[in-house]
């Protein structure tokens, strides 16, 4: 039996058609897209077209508003980075405590540079709060960045109106948006966003390749400098095959935006339903009534995440966790904590990130799969009893250090 | 994902002594929730003779949490209690062919949990002594607490102190920044600034196994005649490549490091021009042995050519 991968927030398959696309680009159109002869012509026009495939997917005004980067990350670094650069006399960064580390572990490197950053928290459900949020927005703020979808949990956050508000207050407004490109429909011309972040690897392109939308008249100030690449705005040469392979993985998202939201979706739907039916003691975390349709992530109490993805992998069933361990960091997720999971939950805490390859007899050999693989870590943990939790499972077995 | 060795993966899924012993007459809770591994030991011993009859353990944690904690019951069974507290957490490490460096606190855990059964057993009271800290130096496993107990027990100051005192920082040197950082930290509390050349000691990467770098061998000292031959030596030598382009080079002066040339005919003016210098410089500086650099005579500063 072939394996089965839910783990695509993680990274994804770069389609087949993708790579068909961009082969050429190794070989015989191996020119500089800089160079005036037929070599780098040729390439030339096909970061064009590239380009302005991903200005469809974002509904972006003018394809010049589009900067072909490394990855999501150095595109969230150039956005705040130079918003910070551009109004030296504004101080303060806001952005929420579930960021992905591309954002956060930034804002705590500013923060010791003397900046201040606003981290804003979320409920129970991973849900912001918009009054904190407009509390915040001052004369100090250089720039607000903000994930457009939390890729743990997949929560949706309300970016659009984020934006109007920091925009009617003259702040400049950034959002990651590399789990929701490609899900979520969007139309930045009729939108506030100022910045928007994408990675190439997560909609079915190859790694090594990202965008930042930077609306025109935006200021910006690069981060690398040199060559005239992307109008002087990212020296560097082209990763001309990255682009061509994320132009057509563009192209290829936007027909399958309908099949993600229904079938990938009624997929995802069915995974939950089925666990949650088998496991007890196992819940959904985030907000289940608004998120992306590829994701789930399910607590599995009073058990260990890695040790969960470990027998998983041994039946070809891949899946990612947010317990400490698989990160080799001392605490769990930082997402789940942020939400008040409680330790013996967000430890054993996995996240099922479909895509559309996924079939429905995957989704059922999942449903099978898992609830065993829960039953027997649970025999083996100290907060289990015959038939379910011990009583007062904290106290029960409160282990000497803390 | 973690390399767990081919004996973690088999006691993690196929765990030895898994569960409570029935009629256990020591137990040992140990671990921390937050940290998301916590380990309950029990055990059976005879009376008469300390022997551990029986051993089983339940543990909330990872792949490599519960390779350990089967790993320890196996190990301790038939052993005295004495001779069971003669396990060190490297002999479990040891036991399972080893663990990842990010994992090595699973075995810790274990060690533990047996000194905490065995104080249980003999009615003591068991004191942990050890705290947990984020890991900095994965290379040797060094973390966060033990790099600050040992900066503030030896009054270290510089990253180097640091790498000799506890090897973290010793490695790949990646962790240098994080080192930094704690003493940055640790020099604050004790009313001192953090410099990175502290007390005079040279900062950077530290080699555990310095490679010999074999230094140029030094020219041997030319006499300013012997020099100024040499450099036309040189230069001659060159000229029948830039003859061939239609162009040519000539020594006009030599004023210390700086080698005054003229260049002629096709070279002269030409985009060209500076790579030919850039060529010459690189020739000569091969030559001599020294760094020298030579520069157009015509950018030559007035005062000095008039001088």
């Amino acid at each position: 039996m072939a394996d089965i991968y839910l783990d695509n927030n993680a990274t994804t398959m770069c389609d087949p058609e993708v790579v068909q696309e961009l082969m050429p680009f190794f070989s015989e159109q191996f020119g500089n897209p800089s160079s005036l002869h037929n070599f780098g012509n040729k390439v030339g026009f096909a970061i064009k077209k590239a380009r302005q495939s991903v200005q469809n997917i974002l509904g972006a005004e003018h394809d010049s508003e589009i900067i072909f980067t490394s990855c999501g990350s150095e595109s969230d670094s150039t956005a705040i980075l130079s918003a910070l650069k551009a109004q030296p006399e504004r101080k303060e960064i806001i952005t929420t405590v579930v960021e992905h580390p591309a954002v956060l572990n930034l804002c705590e490197f500013l923060e010791t540079e003397g900046y201040t950053v606003h981290k804003l928290k979320v409920d129970g459900k991973g849900n912001l709060d918009l009054d904190e949020y407009a509390s915040l927005l001052t004369d100090n703020v250089a720039v607000v960045s903000v994930m457009w979808a939390n890729n743990e949990t997949g929560t949706i956050f309300p970016v659009l109106e984020m934006a109007e508000m920091a925009d009617s207050k003259g702040i400049m407004f950034h959002t990651d948006a590399v789990q929701a490109v490609g899900k979520i429909p969007m139309n930045l011309a009729d939108s506030k966003i100022h910045m928007l972040s994408i990675s190439g690897h997560k909609l079915h392109a190859p790694k090594g390749v990202g965008v930042l939308y930077l609306r025109r008249g935006v200021r910006f100030r690069p981060l690398l400098r040199g060559g005239h690449q992307e109008r002087g705005r990212r020296a560097g040469t082209e990763n001309t095959t990255g682009i061509v392979g994320l132009g057509k993985a563009c192209e290829l998202a936007m027909e399958h935006m309908e099949y993600e939201n229904t079938e990938v979706a009624k997929l995802r739907d069915r995974l939950q339903e089925g666990i949650l039916a088998a496991v007890p003691h196992s819940f959904v975390t985030g907000n289940p009534d608004n998120r992306l349709p590829n994701t789930v992530n399910i607590a599995f109490e009073y058990i260990e995440g890695e040790a969960i993805l470990l027998l998983m992998n041994k039946q070809g069933i891949a899946a990612s966790s947010g317990s400490a361990c698989t990160s080799g960091s001392l605490e769990p997720s930082h997402v789940m904590r942020a939400m008040g999971i409680p330790y013996t939950a967000a430890h054993g805490t996995v996240r099922f990130s479909l895509s559309r390859y996924n079939t429905p007899e995957e989704i059922e050999r999942v449903i099978e799969a898992v609830p065993p693989i829960v039953a027997q870590l649970r025999k083996l943990s100290p907060y289990w009893g015959e038939n379910g939790p011990v009583e007062n499972p904290e106290e029960a077995f409160a282990p000497v250090y803390a | 994902m973690w390399d767990y060795s081919e004996t973690v993966k088999e006691h993690f899924y196929n765990p030895k002594n898994a569960g409570a012993v029935g009629d256990a007459n020591a137990v040992g809770d140990v671990g921390s929730i937050s940290c998301g591994d916590a380990l309950r030991l029990t055990l059976k011993v005879e009376p008469e003779t300390e022997i551990i009859l029986d051993a089983g353990f339940q543990t909330f944690g990872c792949g490599s949490a519960i390779a350990s904690s089967s790993a320890l019951t196996e190990m301790v069974k038939g052993k005295t209690l004495d001779q069971a507290l003669e396990i060190s957490n490297q002999d479990i490490a040891d036991f399972l062919d080893g663990l990842p460096p990010e994992k090595m606190h699973c075995s810790v855990m274990g060690r533990e949990a047996l000194q905490a059964a065995v104080a249980n057993y003999r009615g003591e009271v068991w004191e942990d002594d050890h705290e947990e800290g984020a890991l900095i130096c994965k290379c040797f496993a060094i973390d966060d607490v033990m790099i600050r107990d040992t900066i503030r027990a030896n009054n270290l100051s510089t990253v180097e102190e640091v790498t000799n005192y506890t090897k973290a920082g010793g490695g790949c040197s990646s962790c240098h920044e994080g080192i930094e950082n704690i003493l940055t930290e640790e020099l604050a509390a004790r009313g001192e600034s953090f410099t990175p050349n502290a007390v005079g000691k040279k900062e950077g990467v530290v080699r555990l196994n310095p490679k010999k770098e074999e230094a140029a061998p030094a020219a041997a000292k030319l006499n300013p005649v012997q020099r100024i031959l040499k450099i036309q030596q040189v230069l001659e030598g060159l000229r029948p490549a830039l003859q061939a382009d239609g162009g040519d080079v000539e020594l006009m002066d030599i004023e210390g490091k700086n080698i005054y040339v003229k260049l002629v005919g096709a070279c002269n003016g030409c985009q060209m021009a500076a790579m030919t210098l850039v060529g010459v410089q690189q020739k000569l500086i091969e030559e001599l042995g020294e760094f020298v650099k030579v520069i157009p005579h015509t950018e030559r500063p007035v005062e000095i050519a008039g001088a």
